[in-house]
């Protein structure tokens, strides 16, 4: 996997869901500042979604396949939910579905370039 | 009665989500590709990803029934977590590979062992009230078993 796209992901993602804890802990709505951060985070997913199938369809190492693209697929679908889910309540439960989307942001992550140095079956 | 989606609920029902996805697509996997390997750890997948399916999808709708069915899910869901958690450590051969319960949820980040709990508390606060008879409310409800 692209370093630097993981790295940008799990810097992203962890100042994504800090800040939204702060703001769960002293009961603040987000603001847009904060969608600015989740869009841009959003954005690297993007990204990491394009070349992670562009690396794997070049590889020569037997990484699995169909998970790996599920997990890509999964991690950009999981904040722009999260942001929609949170907007129809502005409360401070829907800061805590911000909270729990970055969080799950970066736990695929984690599975991503997991699955990504896994090769052969052992992957699943 | 409160919306089962709203307030508290509605964080609830998107950690819900997220567990009815990613075991759903674990147990698609996982059968579609190497069923023979582990057939009871993955049909336990199968069955936590339909526990966790029916949970959010009665969160999301509402109302008395859907309060009941899903007070019956996280029940199964809290029996399943505990005894599939036990039974991995006592006898690992049964499962070979993960599933979400196994280990108490350790891949998970023991996750799948509170949910149960987060969502029994929170269905004790919304349950229905009956105009009738006025609650000083037991745990679990004696007609809870009746609506599946």
């Amino acid at each position: 996997m692209n370093d630097q796209i993981t790295g940008a992901v799990y810097v992203l993602g962890g100042a994504a869901a800090l800040w939204s804890l702060v703001l769960l802990v002293r009961d603040e709505v987000a603001q847009d500042r904060t969608f600015a951060l989740l869009a841009l985070t959003e954005l690297v997913l993007l990204v990491q979604l394009v070349v992670g199938c562009v690396l794997l369809a070049g590889t020569d190492r037997d990484v699995a396949g169909v998970l790996f693209v599920s997990y890509l697929v999964g991690i950009a679908l999981a904040l722009p939910i999260g942001a929609f889910w949170s907007l129809a309540e502005r409360s401070r439960s829907g800061t805590g579905v911000l909270v729990v989307a970055a969080l799950t942001v970066i736990a695929l992550e984690v599975r991503l370039v997991d699955i990504w140095s896994t090769t052969g079956t052992a992957g699943a | 009665m409160r919306d089962l989606s709203s307030g508290p609920g509605r964080t609830l029902v998107f950690v819900y989500g997220v567990f009815a996805v990613a075991a759903t697509g674990r147990s698609a996997i996982q059968l579609g590709t190497e069923a023979g390997n582990a057939p009871v750890a993955y049909s336990l997948s199968l069955v936590a990803a339909v526990i966790y399916l029916v949970a959010t999808t009665c969160l999301l709708l509402g109302g008395p029934r859907a309060w009941r069915v899903a007070v019956v899910a996280c029940g199964v869901e809290l029996v399943g977590v505990i005894a599939v958690g036990v039974l991995s450590y006592v006898d690992p051969a049964l499962f070979p590979d993960k599933t979400v319960w196994s280990h108490f949820g350790q891949g998970y980040a023991f996750l799948p062992l509170v949910l149960p709990f987060l969502g029994l508390a929170w269905l004790r606060t919304t349950r229905p009230t009956r105009p009738a008879t006025p609650p000083p409310t037991p745990p679990t409800p004696p007609t809870a078993h009746r609506a599946v």
